[in-house]
């Protein structure tokens, strides 16, 4: 019975899918109402430190790549339509709408992401959060709520700085180099850019992909088996479940910001 | 000591009780008393499910049936998150692998709980982590990092962590277990002598049956979910029953099994390939 037997399999596959499901979820509110008492602000400033200052390198210079190349390639189409002083406009909107949220958002994942499931499964296989429960500390708190909470700050921070390191590119490229205007790559940019419509929805973006891509890593690190392969599995699907998990999520969030224009 | 040990109401009572691993039967009704002041053992071979009784007595895996009753507490398996995180201030376990937390050093690791659970001015907190590492002796690592210490040093620097709070009960896990001699002769003593210098009571939990027989009370052989014998060191010493003098005399096979529950070998080597 091949038919009843994949039916079987199938069906425990989404029980189990549920039940992890379920898991995050209870993992996600006893976190969030666990910011530590005390020493709260000390524990988060230093996950901000490791999952937010420690990423900075690879977001500066890909931000710089990636806002160099959409200077080149921003040239070489408007040039054809002699427009090229909306270059600004152009690398400025890409940048600060798309670009900026989802590139920083998987790279976090990969850099960061990674990182805090491997060492959050260390400390879950060498019996470190055990015993800080039998000591009588929650590991939700002290060491799920500062992460989470570092993700969220940290990811904002690093897609404002990845967008201001590419216009810097863009104009690197086009200003410098193919000689547009400098006072029309600024202005466009200054004339079209609107603050709410684009800066906070892009900011909006940012927050949410830096939350779920750092739930998915505290609760893969939180919930796997404490073996070395287990440790390996979960921060492959770290990375994953975050890349598929933005950019998901960014289309459905650029449907409902631009859907009706 | 029979007398006051009958009069007195034991630190934990753990009544009938059942744990399963997914379908695997882990403990199928035990009862077991921890009496105040002794240092009471719980023997049995590996995979018997003693590291599983020390997270169901700590609160960390739930019972499926029965009563684990802390003393004035009421049943540890039934209680809310926030009274297991309170009890648990007086309870100190040390872990097989000693799980000290790897991103602080000696001293910091023993100066957790307290800053944790106390409000010691620093000058104060430093005395009372150099006394308890003072205590397993091993006041001259303070400095050092865990991935510096040998197995038995971070064993003891776990138990200078355990004690610094001075919590009532101790739980041991595998305590002994791959040490070289000298370590685990000063680990027996020391189980020992804290348990009376601090007035604890405490659990060990083992299959290093001579060293454990040495520093117990009072024994419990677990073996296949169930309490197999249970006494005194010397009336253990002593039991006729086959089972328990397998285990005491450390004969491989015998009515407690060598091999893991199996169909039988003829099927498997000569039946059809699944
Ligand atoms: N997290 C777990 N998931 C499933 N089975 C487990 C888990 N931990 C332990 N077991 C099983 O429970 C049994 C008892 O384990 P344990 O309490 O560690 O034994 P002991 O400490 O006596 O060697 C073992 O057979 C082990 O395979
Ligand atoms: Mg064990």
């Amino acid at each position: 019975m091949i038919g009843l037997d994949s039916l079987a399999r199938l069906g425990r596959a989404g029980l189990a899918l549920m039940a992890a499901l379920g898991r995050s979820g209870v993992l996600f509110f006893q976190a969030v109402w666990g910011w530590p008492s005390g020493q709260g602000v000390k524990l988060w400033m230093r996950q901000v430190h490791f999952i937010g200052v420690l990423s900075l390198i690879i977001i500066v210079v890909s931000g710089l790549f990636i806002g160099m190349v959409l200077g080149l390639q921003g040239y070489s189409i408007l040039v054809g339509f002699g427009a090229e002083q909306a270059l600004g406009q152009m690398v400025a909107l890409s940048l600060v709408r798309e670009l900026a949220p989802v590139v920083a958002a998987l790279l976090f994942a990969g850099r960061a992401g990674s990182a805090v499931t491997a060492e959050i499964g260390l400390m879950k296989a060498t019996e470190q959060l055990s015993s800080m429960e039998m000591i009588g500390v929650d590991p939700m708190r002290r060491i799920i709520a500062p992460r989470l909470y570092a993700g969220f700050v940290a990811m904002p921070l690093l897609t404002a700085i990845f967008a201001a390191v590419g216009i810097l590119g863009g104009m690197l490229v086009g200003v410098d180099w193919l000689g547009v205007d400098e006072g029309s790559y600024w202005g466009t940019m200054q004339a079209t850019v609107d603050f709410r419509a684009d800066v906070i929805n892009g900011m909006i973006k940012s927050v949410i992909f830096g939350l779920v891509v750092t739930w998915i890593a505290v609760f893969q690190g939180y919930d796997l088996v404490p073996t070395s392969e287990g440790i390996s599995r979960a921060t492959t699907k770290t990375v994953v479940y975050s890349s598929l998990a933005v950019l998901g999520l960014d289309f459905i969030l650029t449907a409902l910001m631009f859907g009706r224009i | 000591m029979s007398q006051s040990a009958v009069s007195e109401e034991p630190l934990i009572k753990i009544r009938n009780l059942h744990f399963s691993r997914g379908s695997r039967k882990i403990f199928n009704g035990i009862n077991l008393d921890v009496r105040r002041g002794q240092v009471t053992a719980v023997m049995g071979p590996s995979g018997t499910g003693k590291t599983t009784l020390l997270r169901l007595l700590g609160g960390q895996l739930k019972p499926d049936q029965g009563e684990i009753i802390l003393a004035g507490e009421g049943d540890i398996g039934r209680m809310r998150r926030k009274a297991l995180f309170r009890i648990r201030r007086q309870i100190g376990m040390l872990f097989q692998s000693g799980a000290l937390f790897t991103d602080m050093t000696v001293f910091e690791n023993v100066a957790f709980p307290l800053r944790v659970h106390t409000t010691l001015h620093e000058r104060l907190l430093h005395d009372v982590v150099m006394m308890k590492l003072e205590a397993v002796g091993l006041r001259g690592a303070a400095a050092l990092r865990p991935a510096e210490l040998s197995g038995g040093m971070t064993r003891r620097v776990a138990l200078a962590r355990a004690i610094a709070t001075d919590p009532q009960l101790m739980m041991y896990d595998e305590p002994f277990v791959g040490q070289d001699p000298i370590s685990m002769g000063v680990l027996v003593q020391l189980v020992r002598r804290l348990n009376d210098a601090l007035g604890l009571t405490s659990i060990v939990v083992s299959h290093d049956l001579a060293e454990t027989m040495s520093i117990a009370d009072y024994a419990y052989v677990i073996a296949d979910g169930e309490v197999l014998a249970e006494g005194t060191p010397q009336a253990l010493q002593q039991d006729p029953a086959p089972e328990v003098r397998q285990f005491i005399e450390g004969l491989p096979d015998g009515p407690v099994p060598f091999h893991y529950p199996a169909p039988p070998y003829r099927d498997e080597l000569l039946g059809e390939v699944l």
